[in-house]
């Protein structure tokens, strides 16, 4: 092995010194690996295992960014590990890392670190780093040149000392649809100077609810032009001076590496400093952040986009494969596996080492780790199947991922997106239900935000783990019992292990990053919400050209300053509605509903007319939501809301011109947004009279107005002629 | 920017194969040799030490990365140079003791015996039966037989000495020779270019048309040996997609005063019907004749065959591979990475796993090599000369012993 690496290194080192003899020769490039993810996205498979030694298509993902980093010319590395520290250091220790010439390794070891920031706070406090340095995840595959990127870097620094950070960025459209990229990650927004490559506004949490993001006017003051992009995807990679690790100490507060970092650099005009871009092409680099681009990435690495590092060039750590050619396409084998003659193993699969594979088992777009037993009949598609996993006769596997010594026991099945971590045995015909996560250990109860961060509590965490496993390594049925003493849903007869229930974000959220691709009737769910938000929007925007007001198209990209007071009317609105669903909701007060709405009718300056408009509006919503089967019943939900809420809607009443706008807020909603309402109009309209909400007057001088309308205006005043008949007729009466 | 990467890969050496090989060639051949100077010979049974020596590391360095033949070419011939030398030493000194008893068995292993053949009988029958006379003794122009009167002069001088004396400065003598060997190997594989683009000249003649496809530094030379005789032509380059190191081929060889044309690949069997002869190099030439070259070559030579025009492979004698092909088009093939074809971000919404069946419908597959049948073939010139593909045979029957043909076998499962 040592000459081989000889080899190797010779050749790199030859290759980088006729590439670029002073810049790399001069000082060593150091680089930063943090071993941790600080997420809980692996969840609950990082709680055994740290997330770097997962195995991406049978090699711990550790070894493709070490081998990237030795590659790209980096002499020094610090591995920086936090959560299992002890898994990663025995694994390196043990691994060829430790032993390369011109290639150092060294661990920094640290257990109560919570985040990224206050990782790079500590090795600044180690002063170890002397120039710029590679920062980087260890859950990162590249296969790029640093050479020319950080050539730029360094010239930048020389023009201009501010210039602390290039990140490097390459070009992956995002759905239009689910507003995600192909990584599952979210759509991020980038604006860049062309000329300069200058990062200037960055978002990945951009709300598309609203359909708009906002940009500071001053960048469009300050810089001639600007290439704003959605079609980036962020490497995270950068190379950085080494600045950047005062500036977190500076900033104590600094945590997340993109949330806090580099936009709080980007906003930070006092200091100057600035971040640059490097985009790669024809090279490939992307972090594996949830189980998506977990998927995504392997299926990369398969198709040979990371090419050297892929299963059949042997790089480090992994056994040689070889490729057969399968149709059109290729297979990697190990030269050592059990394939019954019956068995079909498609293409783009990965089997690993010592594999046994019964005979009419199906397996196709699919990775296998070594070791493995897999039986007759077995259909695996699309999956990850670790190393030494036993796969009984009959079980049917789609998009999933299956830990390190899982039994599946006959005929079990295990639907789309299903996580199974270590050593959990599924029961005999037992299906596990989509998206669900199965693990030996419990979930923790406690839920933090969604900035939880996972670190290591790594004494608790083996002790807890270890005597689980004692427990189950002594009798199954102990287990079995006790698992469904705790949880109801057991894994079937013999199963071992918890199902998770799903977290916070809720199934909703889940397909998003799951292993498993986007179902086609969420597909088509989405798009029809987009559909719907895009109709919101034109309709918004008739809405506001009725009442003649210019609106610009370019608000979009421009921000707030082209808000006008035709867009407040409508958010007033929606605000009121908010506010009035919540005292539906939690049983507020009227007189406190009345303060809130006079509250925002001031912020907002509008009028009590508008008010009145927005309550009834909002009341009627609730009334149209409330679940009904026939008109009447809606008549009557609309009734009890009316009189309950009678003197919230009552106190903005106090001229008759406001009744009036009711009656046409009322009319604009029947032809419009509740269509449903306007069989109902004059029965509703007859109920606000009862009310006392509306008098006659404000009726008949609606009836008047209305008179001398379009036919088309007077479908209602026609609907309701009988009601106005007899109020004209009580009122001559009184007369 | 679309360069920027993959031809410094320490793996990917295939980053310019053509070239390459003879770079890889030349550092496997250094390492041997240094293992070779560090390795502790025993008393007895030297050169089977330095066999296993170097089969241990040869193993390893074939499978670093088994598609480039190179490798093993290079270590099987150490280990038939370790070899000769041994039979060498070993004839020489039986023929100067005349009448002591040391006789060779087919492993190499020295063995005191009380053989009563003469030593004479012994020498013919080592010559004849472990070794087929070889071309390269029989022209006296190996180090083989270069080192063999020096041999014989030591044996001759160690006639009084002591048995364990004369083996210990043949164990240093066997060690001494085997460097001064693969040093001339190294030489070898250093000017093989000149060597082979010495005989331009007689391929080569006025107002010819050559065509070749890719970059490859034996044709580069050789046609500008060509040129330096005074003899005027043109060069159609074919450029080589999808590294297109034609482009690259082109710019030098007008550099160098030639007439070249480029034409992109699918083009070569509109032009072939002008060209007189096409000129090629190769990653590697197989036992029987097949060449494994960049991918496109196989088209080129159908084309070539097609209009009957010679298609002529330049290849020096360490890319000369005493395995036979089986699959090559898989198992002597390296895929490549598809950025090379295509942008990734232009396509990566046709990558996009996440929404459908999970399967990807874009399939991107970028072979580095091509194998080209032997009967394709019209002439092959190595540093040794010009010859038949019929004849590989017999070129590997010089440079490699039989029994080193499958080096990791052997090593694992005979010691």
């Amino acid at each position: 092995m040592g000459a081989q690496k000889k080899r190797a290194a010779a050749a790199a080192a030859a290759a980088r010194v006729s590439e670029d003899p002073d810049d790399l020769a001069r000082q060593p490039l150091q680089a930063i690996l943090l071993a941790d993810s600080f997420t809980t996205k692996f969840r609950p498979i990082t709680l055994e295992r740290p997330k770097v030694l997962l195995p991406l298509v049978n090699v711990p993902m550790i070894n493709y960014t070490l081998a990237w980093l030795e590659a790209a010319g980096v002499a020094e590395v610090f591995v920086f590990c936090c959560a299992h520290s002890k898994q990663v250091i025995d694994y390196l220790e043990n691994s060829e890392w430790f032993s390369q010439p011109n290639f150092t390794v060294k661990t920094i070891e640290s257990h109560n670190i919570i985040s990224a920031g206050d990782a790079l706070r500590l090795i600044y406090e180690q002063n170890v780093i002397h120039g710029d340095f590679v920062l980087i995840s260890g859950d990162t595959v590249s296969n790029m040149s640093l050479t020319q990127a950080l050539q730029e870097h360094k010239e930048r620094k020389k023009k201009d000392n501010n210039a602390v950070m290039t990140m490097i960025i390459k070009k992956s459209k995002p759905s239009p649809i689910t507003r995600q990229s192909r990584l599952g990650t979210d759509e991020l927004f980038m604006a860049i100077d062309p000329n300069t490559k200058q990062l200037l506004y960055y978002e990945d949490k951009a709300d598309h609810s609203k359909g708009t993001i906002c940009l500071d006017k001053m960048l469009l003051a300050e810089n001639p032009s600007i290439s704003l992009h959605n079609d980036k995807q962020d490497c995270y990679i950068d190379i950085c001076s080494p600045e950047v690790l005062s500036l977190f100490t500076d900033n104590f507060d600094y945590q997340h590496l993109r949330r806090h970092f580099v936009k709080g650099l980007l906003l930070d005009d006092i200091m100057g400093y600035k971040i640059f871009t490097h985009e790669i092409h024809s090279s490939y680099a992307a972090r594996i952040d949830n189980y998506r681009s977990y998927d995504i990435v392997s299926k990369d690495i398969i198709q040979r986009w990371t090419y050297p590092y892929v299963p059949d060039v042997k790089f480090c750590g992994n056994r040689a494969t070889k490729l057969e050619r399968r149709g059109i396409c290729f297979t990697a084998f190990n030269s050592e596996i059990e394939q019954s003659r019956s068995a079909q193993v498609g293409s783009f699969t990965v089997i690993g080492y010592g594999t046994k594979i019964g005979s009419n088992s199906k397996i196709s777009d699919s990775v296998i780790g070594e070791g493995c037993t897999i039986g007759s009949n077995v259909l695996i598609e699309g999956s990850y199947i670790w190393d030494n996993v036993i796969i009984e006769d009959g079980c049917e596997l789609r998009h999933v991922i299956v830990c390190d010594g899982v039994i599946m026991k006959a005929g079990a099945v295990l639907k789309p997106g299903v996580v199974l971590s270590f050593k959990v045995v599924i029961g005999e015909r037992f299906v596990v239900p989509a998206y669900s996560k199965v693990s030996l250990l419990q979930q923790p109860t406690v839920h933090d935000s969604d900035e939880e961060l996972e670190y290591a509590d790594n004494s608790s965490g083996t002790v807890e783990f270890s005597s689980i496993q004692g427990t189950a390594d002594q009798s199954n049925g102990e287990m079995t019992s006790e698992s469904s003493e705790a949880h109801k849903p057991k894994l079937g007869t013999g199963g071992v292990g918890y199902i998770w229930s799903i977290c916070e974000g809720g199934q909703e959220e889940e397909w998003r990053h799951s292993v498993a691709p986007i179902p086609e009737d969420k597909l088509t769910e989405l798009s029809e919400a987009m559909d719907d938000d895009q109709e919101l929007v034109t309709q918004d925007r008739t809405a506001l050209s009725t009442s003649g007001e210019l609106i610009s198209d370019s608000n979009a990209s421009e921000g707030d300053d082209n808000e006008d007071s035709k867009d407040d009317s409508v958010y007033f609105e929606k605000e009121v509605e908010a506010t009035f669903l919540r005292a539906v909701e939690e049983n507020v007060k009227v007189d406190h509903v009345i303060l809130e709405v006079n509250s925002l009718r001031l912020s907002y300056n509008m009028t009590s007319a508008d008010c009145a408009g927005a309550v009834f509006y909002s009341m009627m919503k609730l009334a149209i939501k409330t679940p009904h089967s026939s008109a009447s019943e809606l008549q009557q939900n609309t009734a009890n809301i009316i009189t309950t809420w009678q003197k919230l809607l009552k106190s903005y009443l106090l001229e008759i011109d406001e009744e009036i706008e009711i009656i046409l807020k009322f009319e604009e909603m029947c032809l419009e947004s509740a269509k449903e309402f306007s069989p109902l109009f004059a029965r509703i309209l007859h109920i606000l009279y009862d009310k006392d909400i509306l008098q006659e007057d404000a009726i008949l001088r609606w009836a008047d107005e209305k008179e001398g309308a379009d036919e088309s205006d007077k479908v209602f005043v026609r609907q309701s002629e009988k009601f106005i008949q007899w109020l004209r007729e009580a009122s001559e009466e009184e007369d | 920017m679309n360069t920027d990467d993959s031809s410094w890969w320490p793996m990917g050496d295939g980053g310019d194969k053509i070239e390459g090989s003879q770079a890889t060639a030349r550092q496997t051949a250094e390492l041997l040799r240094s293992v070779i100077s560090q390795q502790r010979v025993p008393y007895t049974n030297q050169a089977g030490a330095l066999i296993d020596a170097v089969k241990a590391i040869g193993e390893q360095l074939i499978a670093a990365n088994p598609v480039e033949l190179a490798v093993g070419n290079i270590v099987r011939r150490v280990l038939h140079i370790i070899r000769e030398e041994d039979l060498s030493l070993t004839t020489a000194a039986i023929g100067g003791l005349n009448l002591s008893a040391v006789s060779d068995d087919e492993n190499d292993d020295d063995r005191d015996g009380d053989s009563t053949l003469s030593a004479a009988a012994v020498a013919a029958a080592a010559r004849s039966t472990l070794r087929p006379p070889s071309l390269q003794t029989l022209l006296e122009d190996t180090p083989v037989s270069a080192a063999v009167p020096q041999t014989s002069s030591s044996g001759g001088d160690s006639e009084g000495k002591s048995k364990s004396a004369d083996k210990s400065s043949r164990s240093r003598k066997l060690k001494h020779d085997v460097i001064e060997a693969v040093n001339e190997l190294i030489q070898d594989i250093v000017t093989c270019h000149e060597q082979i683009a010495e005989q331009a000249v007689e391929h080569i003649h006025q107002n010819e048309v050559i065509l070749t496809l890719g970059s490859s530094r034996t044709v580069l030379e050789f046609l500008f040996a060509a040129k330096e005789k005074k003899r005027s032509f043109r060069v159609f380059v074919a450029e080589g997609a999808p590294r297109y190191q034609g482009h690259l081929l082109a710019k030098e060889l007008v550099a160098r005063g030639l007439q070249t044309t480029l034409i992109t690949d699918s083009a070569v069997f509109a032009m072939i019907s002008r060209v007189n002869m096409v000129i090629v190099g190769a990653h590697a030439v197989m036992a029987n004749g097949g060449v494994i070259a960049p991918v496109g070559m196989n088209l080129v030579a159908l084309a070539a065959q097609k209009h009957a025009v010679p298609f002529v492979v330049l290849a020096g004698s360490h890319k000369l591979c005493p395995l036979y092909p089986h699959n090559p088009e898989v198992l002597l093939n390296e895929l490549r990475s598809p950025s090379e074809l295509l942008d990734f971000g232009e396509f990566s919404d046709c990558m996009d796993f996440g929404s459908g069946s999970g399967s990807p419908l874009l399939h991107v597959v970028n072979p580095a090599f091509d194998y080209v049948p032997p009967k394709l073939v019209s002439l092959f010139i190595t540093d040794a000369g010009g010859h038949n593909p019929s004849y590989m045979y017999r070129l590997i029957a010089d440079y490699y012993s039989a029994d080193d043909l499958v080096v990791q076998r052997r090593a694992t499962a005979g010691n």
